[in-house]
């Protein structure tokens, strides 16, 4: 299993990255084997703010469905428009594919996010 | 927790194992859902269905014995011939979904649903007042289903019994790669075509292996329990536990065309007024107009949004790109293109009531 350094992740499976004040939000390679088969992805607060840590959407797999929860608190701006074609991008590439873009709105504190090494002991657990 | 004994290929396969009434089984394999269920709709795929329980009824009791016991009309099986069926309690409801083998004169075999072994085991013993000779086999028996366009040609390369000849729902017992009286039974969950096979359990590798090497050229894949999910709910089939149990009735699950009046049967008055009357609830094939999966559990809403019946299975169609479900409206609901509601998440996702199967089957 694949854990890139750049980026930032949460005990719930998913991943952030971060450039000036905007920030990427995806699952981790761990969440797209646990789901399975992607199919559909439902993020309805589009051009809200969400607090940390707050529901953001689901993720629609063959077998389950699961919450996806705000990493940050920031204003979703952008629903990665691949994902709607394409859904099974995020099971082939799940680091690449982004689901939302985040317009950061306030001091985002990065120490509350898990490092690649401490998302690894984790899931290794 | 119970295991096949092919667990430690499955595992050697790449299979994601998770516990199915009480047994250890491969949900899925490394490809994932979708492409093993493309496997099944376009190629071949096998299935380790070694969970599914037998029972051997036999003697000059038990076609009396299995009358009783279920809705069909056992007597109108030749040998070689297999039966859907249900068996039902004084209430009516459905004990379980099974099928019906006519082996000899009088020689039958249940085959029933992994969950439901112990109870449907305790029920027929219950009721075999007269004597019937009874044996359950499922532990000492395997069952694989080969499903898709070139199960026949796998299977052919292993056996001399012509294939083209057994017809939908017949079967004939024979050698297959030297193992005698295997049952080769054209039947399958999946609405692909194919064969069920079913082979004393101590010779399950064996077999499994040679049906891999003989499907080799026609790609030949295992599937899990997750695309027997997708594949049976295209095809509107009912799964025990989630579409039917001990509360529903034959006539509320659609289930109306093997309840056969013409012999007695337990629960007969009952059903014999839900026939007349009617029901109050319908199980309904439903398709997503809005994005979203239907999902067991869901609420069933009409454009007023007031409940009106609830999702007991639900997916996203692999063939069709949408998500499709069964579940229980009231029956003035049932109409083929009748508009609902599902409810997602406090979110009201359009759906219409739709005419089953959902994808056309291959079979009959």
């Amino acid at each position: 299993m694949i854990f890139p350094q750049k980026l930032f992740y949460t005990k719930d499976h998913e991943w952030i990255s971060f450039e000036n004040q905007y920030a990427l939000v995806g699952v981790t390679d761990f969440a797209q084997k646990e789901l399975g088969d992607i199919v559909y992805l439902n993020i309805p607060s589009i051009n809200k703010i969400i607090l940390k840590e707050g529901f953001f959407g689901m993720v629609e797999a063959v077998k389950t469905v699961s919450d996806l929860f705000m990493p940050v608190t920031g204003k979703i701006i952008e629903v990665n428009p691949i994902i709607d074609k394409a859904p099974e991008m995020i099971n082939q590439e799940p680091y690449s594919t982004w689901m939302i873009k985040v317009l950061l709105t306030s001091v985002n504190d990065k120490q509350s996010l898990l490092t690649a090494d401490e998302y690894k002991v984790l899931i290794c657990k | 927790m119970k295991e096949s004994v092919l667990t430690p290929v499955h595992q050697h396969l790449g299979a994601k194992m998770a516990s199915f009434a009480g047994y250890n089984m491969p949900i899925q394999y490394s490809t994932g859902i979708n492409a093993e269920h493309d496997t099944v709709r376009n190629e071949v795929g096998v299935f380790d269905v070694c969970h599914m329980g037998e029972f051997i009824i036999q003697g000059a009791e038990a076609l009396e014995l299995i009358q009783k016991l279920t809705t069909n009309d056992a007597s109108a099986l030749a040998i070689g011939q297999v039966q859907y069926s249900c068996m039902t309690n004084e209430e009516g409801g459905i004990i379980d979904d099974i099928l019906v083998y006519r082996l000899g004169e009088e020689k039958y075999m249940l085959v029933v649903n992994a969950s439901n072994i112990e109870k449907d085991w305790n029920w027929v013993v219950a009721h075999n007042l007269n004597g019937a000779e009874l044996a359950n086999i499922s532990e000492s028996t395997s069952l694989f289903s080969v499903q898709g366009p070139y199960a026949i040609d796998t299977l052919q390369k292993l056996t001399s019994v012509s294939l083209k000849d057994i017809p939908y729902y017949h079967f004939k017992i024979g050698m297959m790669y030297g193992i005698p009286d295997v049952i080769i039974s054209n039947t399958g969950y999946t609405g692909a075509g194919g064969f069920e096979i079913y082979l004393p359990r101590n010779l399950s590798v064996e077999l499994w292996d040679a049906i891999f090497s003989a499907g080799r050229n026609y790609r030949i894949r295992p599937i899990g329990l997750g695309a027997r999910d997708t594949l049976r709910l295209e095809m509107g089939y009912c799964l025990y536990g989630n579409d039917i149990d001990d509360m529903t009735t034959p006539f509320e699950a659609g289930l109306g065309w093997i309840t056969k009046f013409s012999k007695d049967f337990t629960g007969w008055r009952v059903l014999q007024e839900q026939r007349n009357k009617g029901t109050k609830l319908a199980l309904v094939g439903i398709m997503m107009e809005d994005n979203g999966i239907p999902r067991h559990g869901y609420r069933i809403m009409n454009s007023e949004h007031e409940t009106v019946g609830i999702i007991t299975s639900g997916t996203q169609s692999p063939t069709l790109k949408t998500g499709i479900g069964l579940g229980y409206v009231h029956t003035g609901l049932k109409a083929p293109g009748t508009p609902l509601l599902i409810e997602i998440r406090n979110q009201f996702h359009k759906a219409t009531v739709c005419r089953l199967p959902f994808v056309q089957s291959k079979v009959k």
